[in-house]
């Protein structure tokens, strides 16, 4: 039986006016109302519930019922998918306030958002699209960031993206953006192994050099999920991050060597699409948290720190 | 940068926006085709869900295709999308293609009050000895005003609605429902689960007149013009559906 968390703040450094409440190291899931009256029935040992902000910001209704109840018996992360925090545009303050409405009503253990924007005048794309990575976006990202935390009262992990295309305005390294906007804001990272792979593969870099330049210290959860294979018009594999399938082998081989360097650290198993009967999506639950009782006892690989 | 990239992702007929690199030098408009893929696909997606007999009359190829012009038309202006294609009903009443199913944008109309009723603020029940007491008080009858759940919504149709929704829930005969005979529906939600109701014509309007704000007497003389209405039916429904939130003389 998974016992709910005890929310005991730990107040940041003088610079974020944040409140850290950590998920625990255990294996979690994204919560799919496909299987809300099967979780109360049965109350799966697992570490904690994640679901996606924006599908519960209504009124009422089954939502809230049953979510509400779960709840009751597990941490909970919520991860945002509609701020556009990379967007050019001003965040959306209403959108901000609902964030803050929901973040109240659910006290989760951790709030996360993405490294990408989503709409752009009063349309939303409902996909996140990819920024490039210069001194004034990064400037303008923190600028977002800060403004988030402030509002809410307490940090935020961002989650680094899967990207298809880069610009020729980038000026540095995805990583070196990351982990300065994690040094400027003090935001945490969710590391999104799946997202690490695709990307890669399709920028053609080494998944595990990207991994290392990270600051492993900032990671306060991990994504794995599936993707899905295409080819680009060069004849070049092209990953798709499609949250429709079971972790790839390359993707559980590379959240082994993520464990090794950070340690461990909640992990969700995502799955948004050709979404499995439970029993399933529970296996490779079960498949993580070996991994993450095993390294448990490991000594996370030492970093090496800029001066 | 955003607008061109925006502009680019959301009508085909566009290139990719400029100054997109890939690894490899490959023409950057097949990856640039993941994200307006991913865009699409995922609108289309969202109103399958909510319009799922809506999709079944028309079939999945149609239904597809019909959206995937709607998306492009109209997508979505909120961040929560829940509630994403609530002018779908409309759109289909002027798309020619769909013109054969004359009945397809009101049963549109009735899925898309059935997500909003799933969604819609809880009901707080009024205690029966409450509306017990407010009925008994004869003379101030025809100046109550009654206010409704925050799930109830009805639609009149000149459509089988109920029928033909219901058909495709298992629930009746597909091939027993004429769908040119009117029909009104109630849609609610007392608790978790929505119902939808079959109305007579004056029951509807009686509703109807009660959402718009009209008094108990206001709403009664006009509805008792239909040949149906029945005051002592219509309100021993709403009490069993728990479909009032209050009634008060103001």
């Amino acid at each position: 039986m998974p016992t709910p968390l005890p929310l005991v703040p730990q107040l940041r450094g003088a610079s974020a006016p944040t409140l850290k409440i950590q998920l625990p190291s255990r294996a979690g899931l994204g919560l799919k109302p496909e299987h809300f009256q099967e979780i109360l029935s049965t109350l799966p040992d697992l570490g904690f519930f994640e679901i996606h902000a924006e599908n519960y910001m209504v009124d009422g209704g089954p939502f809230h019922y049953y979510l509400t109840r779960i709840r009751e018996h597990y941490p909970l992360s919520i991860h945002g998918v509609g701020l556009s925090i990379g967007g050019e545009a001003p965040l959306d303050l209403a959108h901000i306030n609902r964030l803050d409405k929901l973040l109240d009503r659910y006290a989760p253990a951790s709030f996360s958002e993405h490294l990408a924007w989503s709409s752009h005048g009063h349309v939303f794309a409902n996909d996140l699209l990819p920024i490039s990575y210069d001194q004034p976006t990064l400037q303008r990202v923190c600028e977002h960031i800060d403004q988030v935390q402030t509002h809410l009262k307490r940090q935020m992990l961002l989650e680094n993206p899967a990207t298809y295309v880069e610009f020729a305005t980038s000026t540095m390294a995805e990583t070196d953006f990351i982990s300065e906007v994690i040094r400027r804001t003090g935001c945490g990272l969710l590391l999104d192994v799946n997202n690490i792979y695709v990307s890669c593969i399709n920028h053609h870099r080494d998944p595990y050099a990207y991994l290392r330049a990270l600051p492993h210290a900032a990671v306060g959860e991990i994504h794995l999920a599936g993707f899905a294979e295409d080819i680009d018009a060069a004849g070049d594999p092209l990953l798709i991050d499609s949250h429709g399938s079971p972790v790839a082998q390359a993707v559980w081989q590379l959240y082994q060597y993520a464990l090794d360097c950070v340690g461990s650290v909640a992990t969700l198993i995502e799955r948004d699409n050709n979404i499995p009967p439970f029993d399933v999506l529970l296996a490779e639950i079960q498949q993580a948290e070996h991994l993450l009782r095993t390294s448990d006892s490991a000594v996370p690989i030492a970093q090496e720190t800029a001066a | 940068m955003n607008a061109q990239f925006f502009e680019a992702l959301l009508d085909p007929g566009l290139l990719p926006p400029a100054g997109l690199t890939t690894w490899n030098s490959s023409d950057p408009a097949a990856r640039f085709a993941v994200y307006r893929n991913n865009v699409i696909v995922s609108l289309i997606d969202a109103l399958a869900d909510t319009y799922p007999v809506t999709q079944a009359l028309v079939g999945e190829e149609f239904f597809r295709a019909m959206a995937r012009l709607f998306v492009r038309q109209e997508p979505p202006r909120s961040r929560v999308l829940a509630f994403y294609g609530e002018s779908f009903p409309a759109f289909i009443e002027t798309f020619p293609p769909a013109a054969s199913v004359p009945y397809l944008a009101d049963i549109a109309r009735l899925e898309m009050l059935r997500v909003q009723a799933y969604h819609a603020a809880d009901a707080i029940e009024l205690p029966a000895d409450v509306i017990a007491q407010s009925i008994a008080r004869i003379d101030e009858l025809p100046e109550l005003r009654i206010k409704f759940q925050p799930s109830v919504g009805i639609l009149c149709s000149p459509y089988a609605v109920v029928s033909l929704w219901a058909a495709h829930q298992g629930i009746t005969d597909i091939s027993t429902v004429d769908p040119d005979v009117p029909e009104n529906a109630l849609i609610l939600r007392p608790q978790l689960d929505i119902e939808v109701i079959r109305l007579t014509n004056g029951a509807s309007s009686f509703i109807a007149l009660l959402l718009q704000g009209k008094s108990l007497g206001a709403a009664h003389e006009a509805a008792s013009l239909a040949a149906d209405f029945d005051l002592t039916d219509i309100l021993g429904l709403l009490i069993q559906t728990q479909a009032i939130s209050s009634m008060k003389i103001h």
